[in-house]
């Protein structure tokens, strides 16, 4: 690499940061290029930690993801990113190195979200794991494999719903306790989630609703036994995952003048970074978990999606718009997508469902397990959900990023609409 | 500094498939049948790094797949 000429930094060589050097590459650009990652590993794929990894039917190193461009770039893998001073141009990464760049991509992802420490609660016991990266899905496998007594899953969103249908495979007796009245209530509500009630009801999962676990208790020998509750019961216990969801890696950050936190790096509409202003930092975009970009379809509500389609559209897109000149460049439009597989059912969802005030099942019904589910806010559909029915939901994606009217298909053959009510959605959280 | 693996082949075949897109059609479970395989009604399970002598095998498997959802490489990296 020429000293005079810097090029562009990725910072974060996960999905979003692999896929963006790649449309780089693939957009023109022929410059240096550097890609920066905290963990020692190649570029993996996520979704498999929670779901085969953890059965023991994939090593967690088989996730590496293909590589779909000529990158020729320079990897330094195993050094996180602890600053950015902007003015000069210039990162600096743990091990003192400092990295010019003329631009560059923030993708720096996010990280579960631990355990809460109080002052005054001592350490953490022992065998208690959180579930995001692949070196947590190693530990919590070899955890499994153990035999533990009983899993407690705290958190009953998809990582927890599906590490509780892992478990069972495995023939492991596993608790998940969550505050909500049924798993999956923030993102689906509780007309939907009772299904994955249902679901874990055959399985043998003692689901828990309602349950606040406020503390762990360990044994002689520094290990988990016991969780307390709020209401004073406790769990016995010997192996916990703690599935709160994830915080966004933007502490290194801090000192950079941007609009960074926990919740995200903010963008604007075309992925570029904002100062503390609001005004677009020359140079810098993001993409990803990490960042928190209006969205078109739901009011140019600040989002920083937590989906693997959206790591690979939107660092496409950043990449796009890094190439090109400053009167060129387009805001980002994506319906977010995800998917999930538990108790044996493939789950997909286009859209956001938190926020709808009516929800319809559409084709077949809750009781079967195999169902499309769409969801309204002010007679607009605006999300749609598909267990083992996959193949509707193109064309719901469709109807929903038009802005179509709730329900936005009718007449269909097999159709019938059930449970037209309440999708049923938690209280915005208090902390 | 950690270098992935440079040269092609050299290790097994990397496979990811957009499960976004996948619309359960099985083609790819024709294809290459002990590395793709579905679940129950629509849950794909693939494997990710096949053996690099199986290279034709998921190249059919891309090939058939209706929505494109496959992709891979030669365990090679730039």
């Amino acid at each position: 690499m020429s000293p005079d000429e810097p090029g562009i930094v990725v910072v974060g060589a996960s999905l979003a940061g692999l896929r963006g050097a790649e449309a780089l590459r693939r957009g023109g650009y022929a410059g240096p290029l550097t890609l920066v990652g905290d963990e020692p590993h190649a570029p993996y794929d996520r979704p498999p930690l929670s779901k085969h990894v953890l059965a023991g039917e994939l090593r967690p190193d088989a996730t590496a993801l293909p590589h779909l461009a000529d990158l020729d770039a320079t990897w330094r893998l195993g050094q996180p990113a602890v600053g950015l001073d902007r003015s000069a141009r210039v990162l600096r990464l743990a091990d003192g190195v400092e990295l010019r760049y003329e631009k560059l991509l923030i993708a720096t992802g996010a990280q579960a979200r631990p355990w809460p420490v109080t002052d005054g609660s001592g350490p953490l016991p022992s065998g208690i794991h959180t579930l995001r990266s692949r070196d947590d899905a190693a530990a919590l496998r070899i955890a499994l494999a153990a035999g533990p007594k009983r899993v407690l899953i705290v958190g009953g969103g998809l990582i927890g719903c599906e590490a509780a249908s892992c478990c069972r495979d495995l023939g492991l007796a596993v608790t998940l306790a969550d505050p909500n009245p049924t798993p999956l209530a923030r993102i689906l509500g509780s007309l939907i989630g009772s299904v994955i009630v249902s679901c874990m009801n055959t399985a043998g999962v003692d689901f828990r609703p309602g349950t606040h676990v406020e503390a762990f208790e360990a044994d002689a020998s520094g290990r988990v036994c016991r969780a307390r509750l709020k209401d004073g019961a406790a769990i016995e216990t010997d192996c916990v995952i703690v599935a709160l969801g994830a915080t966004r890696d933007t502490s290194w950050l801090a000192e950079a003048g941007l609009n960074a936190d926990a919740g995200g790096l903010t963008c604007d509409s075309a992925c570029r970074a904002l100062d503390s202003e609001g005004r677009p930092a020359p140079g810098l975009y993001a993409a990803g978990d990490v960042a928190r970009c209006p969205s078109p379809f739901y009011g140019g509500r600040l989002v920083a999606f937590e989906h693997w389609g959206n790591a690979v559209a939107q660092a496409g897109h950043a990449a796009r718009n890094m190439l090109a000149n400053d009167d060129d460049q387009r805001a980002y439009r994506h319906l977010p997508s995800f998917w999930s597989s538990q108790f044996g059912i493939n789950i997909k969802g286009v859209g956001l469902a938190d926020g709808a005030d009516a929800v319809a099942v559409v084709q077949g019904s809750r009781a079967s397990r195999r169902f499309l589910a769409v969801y309204g806010r002010e007679g607009r559909a605006i999300a749609a959900i598909s267990f083992d029915q996959a193949r509707w939901l193109p064309a719901y994606a469709e109807r929903i990023e038009a802005g179509a009217a709730f329900p936005p298909i009718l007449g269909a053959t097999d159709q019938s609409i059930k449970d037209f009510g309440a999708p049923d959605f938690p209280e915005p959280r208090s902390r | 500094m950690t270098e992935p693996r440079k040269e092609p082949g050299a290790g097994p075949l990397r496979v990811v498939v957009d499960l976004n897109r996948c619309q359960g059609y099985a083609q790819c479970c024709y294809a290459a049948p002990e590395h793709f395989e579905l679940r129950g009604h629509e849950v794909l399970f693939y494997d990710p790094t096949p053996p690099a002598g199986k290279q034709a095998e998921i190249a059919r498997a891309v090939q058939a797949c209706p929505v494109r959802a496959i992709s891979f490489d030669m365990g090679s990296v730039s």
